[in-house]
Formats: structure tokens, sequence, C-alpha cells
């Protein structure tokens, strides 16, 4: 697999800080009781880095991979995406930034399931306001790239949870972001389609990219070239 | 976001999402042709029963003259009142209420046609009598004509089922026919009409000759009764008054004699029509604004639905970058193109259900249901105006989730 022609914007130079988290806390309010999941966290990513975010269910780590994507929004603290301060930011401002520095993959996938494999590697690409030709021209590239070239016109119900994993890959790297983000991304999987998924991530940070996997799954995480444990909101 | 790729977008998603959009789509389709229906249904039937109601005239009063029920000056009850053509000269000369008037005169009388023999209604009247009575000549034919009454000529105007029964589908005019052995020469034929109130038998079974040549014809010196229409349209009642106080002065009977002179205004017929109209109007209207709740309600269930299922697929949008207010206007458009359609679709089935209408063939009850394209376009604008707001509400709270929690929908 090779780094394509098409290229939305330079990489960050590998070694540069891309993300720098300070005293981020997180507080839900439900109402009547108000839920700390992360207490003062400090982070600091620097470009090609490879980290897994592993501890116990309920311990944070979504909730920091969400603050980390700007799907969320932190209590308190200060967060640094390529230098550029994300606290204050309106709605608008933070899709943006989802749909240019970060890319997603879920548990779940989360693939629409109305519409094709590649309509849905598309959706990124409409939304960061791409030609309908570079947008058909980048499609194909990614998911031939991720293997799914004979499956491009298949709906996620027609593909299996590999495959689905695999668009959803392609989907979340189609804007070129500085950090991929996964959340149990192999956690749906059977461990061959892991296995596979685990080698595309390799892959993609051989080839220079940021990436952040929360994961429970050892052998994901040996992958990685920092860990990461967080227990009850804290970094440890 | 440019504009074409909002619409791309739009098609996808409607193409995508056939049962939901088949299900929006027809909730407001069903909407419009019923409140559509219901209120074309209602017009075609306030139009045919003016038109009924027309049958006879409009505005006319109808006098019979009859015999004295109260003793006046001296004179006992139950005195005849007899009129011939000098009250009506005299009322022509004196009223200033009175627009148009004619007397008549009936008998039966044996037609003769060929070997055909039969007893029919003759009526002797006036010129003015066809416009007041709504006896129109079909084309090819004419009414009696002031040279006729001058004249006293044997002329004959035919009611169209009697010149059915005497002629077929052949052409009557210029027949001669043969009335109380005297022939008559046919000048027209009525044109078919709605009469749906009479005072002596439907005017389609009748025959019409000038009032002079009856009176010559029958010997006739007294008028059976006679007809009159107000200058304006609301005085009937001073018109009919003033008949009276004439007639009376010159008869010397009491002016206040409901029986010496016995008058049918018809247009308190008519006014009892507007007021009951009046009424069906309101209850056409207020179940057509229940229908349109009704309507309105399933629409907003189904958008509701529609907000629930998409919620999840807005939240994944917005991680993916889409923008709250792009995701919105999709929406709205999304429900305006849905409605829009649904609308017109419903307005094109009602437009093509009322002109099926007449060829099933029961207007003369029912009328011809007329779509309002003003009622139509209402209707399909408040169903729209109902599904935008029951889409735009759950459509913004689910734009203003974290995408978090709305992809975990």
């Amino acid at each position: 697999m090779s780094e394509g022609a098409f290229k939305l914007r330079a990489p960050v130079p590998t070694g540069d800080k891309v993300i720098r988290m300070e005293g981020i806390r997180k507080v839900y309010d439900t109402g009547k009781i108000q839920v700390e999941a992360l207490k003062g966290v400090d982070l600091q990513v620097c470009a090609g880095e490879f980290i897994a975010l592993v501890g116990p269910s309920g311990s944070g780590k979504s909730t920091l991979m969400n603050l980390i994507g700007c799907l969320d929004t932190p209590t308190s603290g200060t967060y640094e995406l390529r230098g550029e301060s994300v606290a204050g930011m309106d709605k608008e401002q933070l899709a943006t930034i989802r749909n240019r520095r970060v890319g997603f993959v879920f548990q779940s996938f989360n693939l629409l399931p109305q519409i094709s494999a590649f309509e849905n590697v598309e959706l990124p690409l409409l939304f960061g306001g791409l030609s309908t030709r570079a947008r058909r021209e980048r499609a194909t590239e990614l998911l031939e790239r991720v293997g799914l070239a004979d499956r491009m016109e298949h709906k996620p119900t027609e593909l299996s949870g590999g495959q689905m994993q695999r668009v959803a890959i392609a989907r979340a790297v189609a804007m070129e972001p500085d950090i991929l983000l996964a959340d149990e991304p192999t956690g749906n999987l059977d461990s061959a389609s892991g296995q596979d998924i685990m080698s595309l991530f390799t892959d993609l940070w051989t080839q220079g990219r940021t990436i952040i996997v929360i994961t429970h799954d050892s052998a994901l995480a040996k992958r990685a070239d920092r860990q990461i444990e967080i227990h009850d909101g804290n970094i440890h | 976001m440019g504009s074409l790729n909002t619409l791309r977008q739009l098609i996808r998603d409607l193409r995508s999402q056939r049962l939901r959009t088949f299900l929006t789509t027809f909730g407001i389709v069903w909407g419009t042709i019923a409140v559509s229906l219901l209120l074309a249904f209602g017009e075609g039937l306030h139009h045919q029963m003016i038109k009924n109601a027309a049958g006879l005239g409009n505005g006319l009063v109808i006098a019979w003259p009859s015999s004295t029920s109260i003793p006046f000056e001296g004179m006992g009850r139950g005195r005849e009142v007899h009129l011939d053509e000098s009250d009506m000269l005299l009322l022509k000369q004196r009223s200033r209420e009175i627009d148009a008037l004619s007397s008549e005169y009936r008998e039966w009388l044996i037609l003769q046609q060929g070997s055909k023999r039969l007893s029919v209604d003759v009526s002797g009247v006036h010129p003015s009598y066809g416009e007041m009575r709504n006896v129109i000549p079909r084309a090819g034919g004419r009414f009696i004509n002031p040279i006729d009454q001058r004249l006293k000529r044997r002329v004959a105007f035919l009611g169209n089922e009697l010149a059915e029964t005497l002629f077929g589908a052949s052409d009557p005019v210029g027949q001669i026919i043969r009335i109380h052995a005297s022939p008559f020469t046919i000048i027209g034929v009525m044109q078919p009409k709605i009469q749906q109130s009479s005072y002596s038998g439907r005017d389609k079974e009748k025959v019409i000759i000038p009032a002079t040549t009856m009176q010559m014809l029958a010997g006739q010196k007294y008028l059976e009764n006679f007809i009159f229409t107000a200058r304006d349209i609301g005085r009937t009642q001073q018109a009919s008054d003033e008949v009276l106080t004439i007639l009376a002065e010159k008869h010397r009977f009491d002016s206040q004699d409901e029986e010496a002179l016995m008058l049918w205004d018809t247009s308190e017929q008519a006014q009892f029509l507007n007021t009951f109209m009046f009424a069906f109007r309101l209850f056409v209207g207020i179940v057509g604004i229940l229908t349109l709740v009704v309507g309105g309600i399933g629409v907003s269930n189904i958008m509701n639905v529609v907000v629930e299922e998409r919620t999840r697929e807005i939240g994944i949008k917005m991680a993916l970058g889409a923008k709250p207010g792009s995701v919105l206007r999709q929406f709205m458009l999304e429900t305006l193109v849905i409605t829009g359609v649904g609308g017109l679709l419903g307005l094109g089935i009602a437009f093509g259900i009322c002109s099926a209408v007449p060829a099933l063939g029961f207007t003369d009850v029912i009328g011809v249901p007329t779509v309002s394209s003003v009622v139509a376009g209402t209707t399909a604008l408040l169903l729209g105006l109902i599904g935008l707001v029951a889409g735009f509400f759950p459509a913004r709270s689910a734009a203003a989730m974290d995408p978090v929690v709305a992809m975990k929908t």
C-alpha cells in the first residue's frame, strides 16, 4: 500500500506536538448527581506516535477519546490541537475540526446502514466540500487501499464485521486527519478479522500517522509504542 | 457545502429511506386529498343547490287572486277577487317596486300532432315571463315576443320533455300542431333546466302560448295568476306590499287580507337557502379543519419517528464533520420536498377524482365538485407547516446534542 498522490494538507512533521492537554476535567451533570469522569488529565502526544489507551471500563478512556476528537468539550483545562486552542470554539468550528483534523473508528463501526460502502467513505469528503470528481477518486482510492475495491457498492449489512471496520477506517482517514482515533476497533470482531484490522493500523502508523487506540486487546496494545493507563479519571 | 451537493445528498437520503419517504408523502397526499375533496364536494353541492333553487326564477313572487277572508267596507267575507289585464296595466303604471310582470292563463287543452292526441297544460303568458321564470329557448328557437302578443299569433313554445314525447329527437321548431283544434306553429323548445319547486307542474311538460292568443282560444276573461319580480332583489317584500295596496284599493278588499290575493315570495326560500348554506359551509369547514388536524397529527407522528430513527444518523454525520446548521437545513429541505411533492400529488389526485365525477352522472344531485386551488394550496401548506414544525424541533434537538450522545441512541 502506498500513499496516494492525493494530499489534502502537508502532514505534521514527526516529533512535533499534536496534542497538548493540561488539567483536563470532565464532569457529567445528570441533574441529581455529578460524575467526574476525568480529574485533571495532562497529556502530550507527538506526531507519528502510536498510543494505546488502556484501563478498566468506566475509567474515563472513552471520555478522554471524545475530548481529543472534539466530540465533546472539557469542563475545564486547556487543549491545544496542533498548537490551536480548542476551548471556546463553537459547534460549527468543532465540526470543521472533526472533519479535517481527526478521524474516528468506533467499536460498533457507526456506518450509515442505508447507503453503500462507497457513499459512507464519501461522507466526510462531502462535508469537507470536495468536488464530485475529487470525492469519487479519493473514495475509490481509499477503498482500494483497504482491500475493498470489489465491495464498494455493497451496503454495510452485506459486509462482514472486518469489512465494515475497514470501510470505517477508510472513512476515518479520508480527510487526511492529524490523528486517527479508534475506540475498541477490534472489540466486535473475531480474532482473524481483529488481526487484519491491527495490521491495517500498523500500516497506517508506519506511513507516518498519529494513532490513538483504546483497547482491551493486549496484542494490539503491544504494537503501540506507548501505553497510557487510565484509572478512575487519572492517567498513571 | 454547495447547493448541488445538498441536492445530491437529499436525493440519496430520500432514495435510501424509501419506506419512510413513502409513508410521510402518503400522509400528506391523503390529508390533501381528504380536505380538498371534502371542500370540493361541498362547493359543488352549494352551487347545485343555488342552481336548483333558480329553476323557478330568481327573486320571483307569484300571486293568485282568491276570495276575501276579512269583511271590508260593509261587504262580507268570501267575496271572490277577479283580476284581468287592466289590473296588470294598473300595476305597471303605479308600482315603483316592480321590475317585470306577467299574467298567466292556464287551461288543460287537447293537443294533436299527427296521430298523437294528448291533454296538455297550456299557459298563456307575456314575453317577460320567459326571463322571469328561467324559461330559456334552446338554440334554433325563440320565446314568445311582443309581436306574437299584439297579433294574437298562434305560436307555441314547448317544454323540452313534451317536445321529446311529440317529436322524439327531431327538431320541432317550425312544425305545426293543433291545440284545442287550432293550428299552432312551434317557435321554440325550452332548454333543459333543473326545477325543484313549482306552483303548476313542471315547465318541461308545458305548452306556452301568448296570453292574448290564449284568451281568444279558450275565452278566458280573468287571469289565473300573475308573477312579478322586484326592481331590487332584496325588496320583494316591499314590492308585494305595494301590489297588495294597489289592488286592494281598486278591488276594495283589506290590504291585510292574506287570502284575497295570495302571494308566494320565492326569495324567502332563497333566504332560507342562504342561511342553510352558511351553516352547511361552516360544517364543511369544521370537518375540513378536523381532517387537517388528523392529517397533521399523522404527518407529525411520522416525522417524530423519523427523527428518533435519524438521531443516530445525525450523530454519525456530525462526528464526521457535518455542521449542525447544514444537518438541520438538510432535514428541513427534505421535509419541504416531501410535503411539496405530497401536496401536489394529493392535489392532482383530488382534481382527477373531481373531473371524473361528472361522468358518473349524478351531477343533478351533487353538482360538479370543484377543487379550489386556494383551499388545496392552503391545505398542502398547512400540512407542510405541521410537518416542518414537527420535524424541525426534534431535528434541532438532535443537532444540538453532543454527537456522542446522538450516536448512542
